[in-house]
């Protein structure tokens, strides 16, 4: 896969100060679903903006199939929808007349077949001529993906799209991105739900504090950063963890029936063998063992509360 | 594909759908502008009107119709092209805009485009509303389409600029309410400024509404207050600063993107 949007030491510092970007780079593979997570305040809708050419970058660059989103915005943005995280809609208007600025806006020929279809996906053809203000909020999250697609863009942005929606809307928005993909389409994602991006994405990009953490293949940061968990259950109780097992990283739960051992999916020797050995030698008898792995959201915590436990460190 | 130079769609698509807002709010852009100029008419022109003597030949109720026409042009273009560019920054739309293929010059003939239509449309029902009035002759119509044209665009600019500029309700209010209506009840709408002492006559002509309405009512009954081609040239010049301003604006992102 080849790289669709390249951004290179993008710097964006707001009139009050405020530096909300600093020095990213980062590259987006054509086709790809890519999921950019962040706590609030991280710079994702000032990075998403500053592509859709929304806001302007203090410094740095930002390429779209090798072309400056600024010299050559008219190549550019006709290529790209944007659902913004806010729900803005003109709401005097009908959903039709808001569909057809949108398509017009991005220079394509009218096609009404096409707009029907679209409204169609996201069940709105029946409130093709209702007021946008009449409609409830998750339909006007349907109205906003639907002027994103009226030009059919190869590139879409999601920022926050299953924000405050159900769970039916939030089912058939990501059923639609996936035909999306099937179709070729780049999808950039930001959300807060961190299953989703696990569910979704093939890519995923972690931003704190305006900075670029990490951006690796789902799969093998799973795997990389996903530490295994193994739950020993005891056949008896005991008040502390026993001295002779003090060696191992294991700590006591579950009322004192319960071993807990941490180990790193990636490692050859995982331990499990010397620990449950151990036990035999000490005579400590269990009843059930069970394994699970660490999911994304506990390796997002770990990676963007990192900085902020050194940060505080330094500060003492 | 290749891309076209010139985006006639998105020009298209924002003219229509600025016009079609104004039919969707008929009554607050076209009948109450009319309505309240024809009561300048009955009040002014037939009521007070007939007590007054003729100025320069001409009855004060015809004398009155194009700057009654001027005051209408004026505070609807800045009305039009101020609310239609400030409503999407207001509701959050203008990312739309500002993420679209589009550049100013696309911009600016959908939105003063739409907006000097609409207000040419108005001066032109407030024309045939008055000859219920009053009777009146136009002696030079194309000077006349030319001023009624030249001065929607211009203050459509000047609209469109004031959207761009405030970032409140009160501030899109404020240049029309405390600048252009004085400046156009000051600029002759309703008298001759030959009427005014020496002192103020002077001072009057550094009002730029002056021009525009001299050079109207001119081609109406070919009275003017100062010469034709000054009020065109001052017409243009003013068109020129506001095409200046907006296009540092647009290019600047000057109170619209972050």
């Amino acid at each position: 896969m080849s790289a669709i949007i390249r951004v290179d030491q993008l710097d964006k510092i707001y009139d009050s100060g405020f530096q909300a970007l600093k020095g990213v780079n980062l590259e987006i593979q054509r086709g790809e679903i890519f999921a950019l997570l962040g706590p609030n305040g991280a710079g994702k809708t000032t990075l998403i903006s500053i592509i859709c050419g929304i806001a302007n970058a203090s410094a740095g660059r930002v390429e779209i199939d090798g072309m400056d989103i600024q010299r050559q915005f008219r190549q550019v943005r006709g290529r790209v929808g944007l659902v913004p995280q806010e729900l803005s809609t003109d709401g005097f208007e009908s959903v039709w007349s808001t569909v057809k600025l949108s398509r017009g806006l991005f220079g394509k020929p009218a096609n009404p077949a096409y707009l029907e279809r679209v409204l169609g996906q996201l069940s709105l053809l029946e409130k093709r001529d209702e007021r946008i203000m009449a409609l409830s909020g998750g339909m006007k999250r349907r109205v906003m993906i639907a002027k994103a697609l009226s030009h059919e863009p190869d590139i879409l942005f999601l920022d926050e799209p299953t924000a405050g929606v159900d769970v039916e809307l939030r089912r058939d928005m990501w059923d639609m991105v996936r035909e999306l993909r099937e179709r070729g389409v780049t999808i950039i994602l930001t959300t807060h739900y961190i299953e989703e991006a696990e569910e979704m994405a093939d890519r995923i990009g972690i931003i704190n504090r305006g900075e670029i953490v990490l951006v690796d293949d789902k799969q093998s940061l799973m795997t990389k950063l996903g530490q295994k968990q193994l739950r020993v259950q005891l056949a008896q109780r005991f008040e502390q963890l026993p001295g002779e097992l003090s060696g191992f990283p294991l700590t006591l739960g579950e009322g004192g029936t319960e071993l807990v051992y941490h180990y790193d999916s990636g490692d050859e020797q995982s331990g499990i063998a010397e620990l449950l050995r151990r036990l035999d030698v000490l005579g400590i008898e269990y009843r059930d063992l069970h394994s699970s792995q660490r999911s994304l959201e506990e390796i997002f915590v770990s990676l963007v509360s990192a900085p902020r436990e050194a940060n505080a460190g330094e500060a003492q | 594909m290749s891309t076209p130079s010139f985006n006639h769609y998105a020009v298209r698509a924002i003219y229509r759908f600025e016009m079609h807002r104004m039919w969707r709010t008929l009554m607050q852009s076209i009948a109450s502008p009319v309505i309240s100029t024809s009561l300048y008419f009955v009040v002014f022109g037939s009521a007070i009107g007939s007590r007054m003597t003729q100025i320069d030949g001409v009855s004060y109720g015809a004398f009155i119709i194009p700057g009654l026409v001027m005051l209408a042009l004026l505070t609807e273009s800045i009305s039009n092209a101020s609310f239609g560019i400030f409503f999407p920054k207001y509701n959050g739309t203008i990312y739309e805009l500002l993420s679209a293929p589009v550049s100013t010059v696309e911009i600016l003939l959908g939105y003063v485009g739409a907006a000097a239509s609409k207000s040419i449309i108005l001066g032109v029902i407030i024309l045939l509303t008055a000859r219920l009035f009053v009777d009146y002759e136009i002696q030079h119509p194309v000077w006349m389409v030319l001023f009624l044209v030249l001065t929607a665009v211009t203050f459509s600019l000047l609209g469109f600029l004031i959207g761009v500029w405030a970032d409140g309700f009160e501030k899109l209010q404020i240049v029309p309410m405390l600048i252009v209506t004085p400046l156009t009840f000051l600029g002759g709408s309703f008298y001759s400024i030959s009427m005014l002492p020496p002192l103020w006559q002077n001072i009057t002509l550094a009002n730029p509404v002056v021009y525009l309405i001299s050079g109207f009512r001119w081609s109406f009954y070919g009275i003017a207050d100062v010469n034709v081609a000054v009020s065109m040239v001052m017409t243009l010049v003013f068109m020129l600063i506001c095409l200046g301003v907006i296009t540092w604006m647009l290019r600047t992102g000057y109170r619209l993107k972050n």
